[in-house]
């Protein structure tokens, strides 16, 4: 999905596209999950371009290029809120001026990675950055659904541990 | 039959803190015949209740309370309400820590006389010595049924260990082995061994590691001379007008404030906790707090010279696998001031998940660089720095202007590290990168200290009552009923894992409490 893609999606489709097999498990509200190959979310409070460059941005500080949207989108879900619609407007518009200052759109329609990290360096310290980053360490590493790709295999007391499942098994030193 | 006291049996010792020392003190005297009521401010957790998920069992376990932080330490600013990671539950931070029980070397109960006086450093030797220690030690270990103690097998090395084994030898470490850790390596004293399930941190939920929240508390409960009471926290020690502490208030599971009288009273709630209630216990003889006649209580705290070093190699680890800290390079540990600091370090295999990695690899860090090191968290290995750490008089726990939900102040704690410590750390991520190059690592990451796990000092002993709050029993300079039980009566931090000195020290007091209570001294 492109850039423009991203910002032009519509209310109730919003962030459509293809996941890796297995149902997602989304509750949340204004949250709909597909169980097929694609996913959706749908926005309340906050506007679809606030929600798609929340994702946007949660990516360019956390940028895992094999982790997909969805599980960006779920870890900033939270900002549509009445309590949080203010940061939001007021952060989002930042980054729109910033990206509009360099010559872009706006924000996500910035085309490389690198222009917009510079932008986010520029308001690092800003309540705005350090809110949504802060959150993001448990908002999406907190995951279980992104562990895997990680390789991480979590809680083994239920399998009985690893003392017959590889606890010693590194064969290349 | 678990015992009931009353509120008004002033017969009974009152331990405040069910962990390595108050959990240990409260069973050793209750053996013996002591009646004991044990306060504590957490819940009652067993292996069936532990979680093996992060950030849950941080929920279920950690002291959250709110304390408050100052100083240059990067903890003060990455996190700023959590000084430490230690747990607020029956057994105390015995759920939560590592199992790595190593003695003090013997010059380290002597850091003044070995090192000399170091400029910014408030060392003293403590009034014990190893000599003294040892018959305790051989106890402690005996209880916690230390691997390569007595006859006890040392436990297998999982693949991080395998990573960090050859790494050391590679650059010529010797003493290198898979540590001496209370997780049984065969069954031992009705525990099982341990199964490789990794989460030692979150409770082991086979109990293969020793932990007094089902070894020692039920132990003595079964006497019939301990009564634990839990969701108790107390706010403050009591006292006559001949200056004997004679009970404590504590807020009970309800909130209701409750008086329990008693004969002696042993503070042992971490070197957090145990300060601030001192301190909180100021009364108008006694001002500046109990046993603060030296000004040095919530003064010298250490917290160990701590750090992490993780590396990425081409091909996977899975460092997550198996004993978190069963591995051990010791040759670092003694003191050579040929390196540019006193002291010395140890350096122990260690691993996080996903959740705590993204939280302490580079905390505050973003962008390519730190997501980059997890995307290859699966061929990361990892290791600990535990150094000894210089006491400062001005690294000290004091009450802040903040209330917790009682309304009591709570500690501030206020540490910057000493050059020496800075030095330390330095040499030990140097050699730590070193150990994980000579095996072929792509990329290493010398990682900032965690939140406080191992924290000390803060009631230190000393010979001399101006030097210090407790004798070389951990009984207080000034009033001989109160003592303290826990690591705040730790005069030097040492280079090893407090947990295994703690519990030598609580063996030992429990004994000498009880000969002084039955000659009638006390």
């Amino acid at each position: 999905m492109s850039k423009i893609e991203r910002q032009g999606l519509t209310r109730r489709a919003l962030l459509a596209r293809s996941v890796a097999a297995g149902a997602l498990v989304v509750a949340g509200a204004g949250f709909i999950a597909a169980p097929n190959a694609a996913w959706a979310v749908e926005v309340r409070v906050i506007s679809e371009h606030q929600m798609a460059t929340l994702v946007q941005m949660a990516r360019d500080i956390y940028p895992h290029d094999r982790i997909a949207d969805q599980f960006y989108a779920i870890a900033v879900k939270g900002y549509d809120a009445e309590e949080r619609k203010a940061l939001v407007e007021e952060g989002v518009a930042a980054l729109d001026a910033a990206a509009q200052a360099a010559g872009h759109a706006d924000y996500v329609s910035m085309g490389w990675e690198e222009d917009r990290v510079k932008i986010l360096q520029a308001m690092e310290d800003s309540g705005f950055f350090q809110t949504v980053r802060g959150g993001l360490v448990t908002g999406l590493y907190n995951q279980k659904e992104v562990w895997p790709i990680f390789g991480y295999e979590g809680e083994s007391f239920s399998q009985g541990g690893y003392i017959e499942r590889g606890f010693d098994d590194i064969n290349w030193l | 039959m678990v015992a009931k006291f009353d509120l008004t049996d002033d017969s009974v010792v009152v331990v405040i803190g069910t962990g390595a020392g108050g959990g240990v003190l409260s069973n050793e005297l209750a053996q013996k015949g002591v009646k004991v009521v044990a306060l504590e401010a957490g819940g009652r957790y067993l292996p069936e209740d532990y979680i093996n998920d992060e950030w849950e069992s941080f929920g279920q376990l950690a002291w959250t309370d709110p304390r408050t932080t100052s100083g240059d330490w990067r903890v003060a600013r990455d996190f700023s309400g959590l000084p430490a990671w230690i747990v607020k539950a029956v057994g105390g931070t015995t759920t939560h820590w590592a199992g790595a029980s190593i003695r003090f070397q013997e010059h380290e109960w002597k850091a003044l006389s070995t090192y000399g006086a170091v400029e910014g450093a408030n060392l003293l030797d403590w009034p014990i010595d190893a000599a003294e220690m040892a018959p305790w030690y051989e106890k402690a270990e005996a209880k916690l049924g230390v691997t390569r103690t007595g006859d006890r097998a040392g436990l297998p090395g999982n693949n991080n260990f395998k990573v960090f084994e050859k790494g050391a030898k590679a650059l010529g470490y010797t003493e290198v082995h898979t540590g001496r850790m209370a997780i049984n390596s065969a069954d031992y004293d009705d525990r099982m061994a341990c199964q490789q399930t990794g989460f030692c941190f979150q409770g082991c939920k086979w109990g293969a590691k020793w932990s007094a929240a089902y070894t020692d508390i039920p132990r003595g409960e079964a006497t019939g001379n301990l009564e634990v009471r839990d969701h108790a926290h107390v706010a403050r020690i009591l006292h006559d007008e001949s200056g004997k502490v004679t009970g404590v208030e504590y807020f009970d599971k309800d909130g209701n404030l409750q008086m329990q009288k008693a004969r002696i009273v042993c503070v042992a709630g971490n070197s957090f906790e145990s300060p601030r209630l001192l301190l909180n216990s100021a009364s108008e003889m006694f001002p500046n707090g109990l046993a603060n006649s030296s000004d040095q209580v919530g003064r010298n705290y250490m917290r160990h010279t701590t750090g992490s070093v993780y590396a990425v190699f081409e091909k996977p680890v899975r460092m997550w696998r198996g004993t978190t800290m069963a591995g051990i390079v010791q040759d670092e540990a003694h003191h050579d001031p040929s390196r540019g600091f006193v002291g010395g370090y140890e350096l122990e295999t260690l691993s996080l998940g996903i959740p705590f990695m993204a939280a302490f690899l580079n905390p505050g860090g973003w962008g390519r660089s730190f997501t980059t090191a997890l995307d290859s968290y699966e061929n990361m290995a990892g290791m600990w720095i535990v150094g000894e750490d210089m006491p400062q008089a001005t690294n000290r726990v004091t009450l802040s202007d903040v209330k917790d939900q009682w309304g009591l102040p709570v500690a501030n704690v206020h540490f910057s590290d000493h050059p020496n410590d800075v030095a330390m750390r330095n040499h030990a991520y140097k050699q730590g990168m070193a150990i994980y190059e000579a095996v072929g690592a792509t990329r290493t990451f010398p990682t900032p200290p965690y939140p406080s796990t191992h924290n000390l000092g803060t009631n230190r002993m000393s010979e001399k009552p101006e030097d210090g709050v407790c004798n070389k029993w951990g009984q207080t300079h000034d009033i001989a009923n109160l003592f303290i039980s826990d690591g705040s009566q730790f005069t030097t931090g040492a280079a090893e894992n407090p947990t295994l000195t703690i519990v030598a020290l609580a063996i030992r007091q429990a004994d000498f409490i009880a000969r002084e209570m039955a000659v009638g001294s006390i």
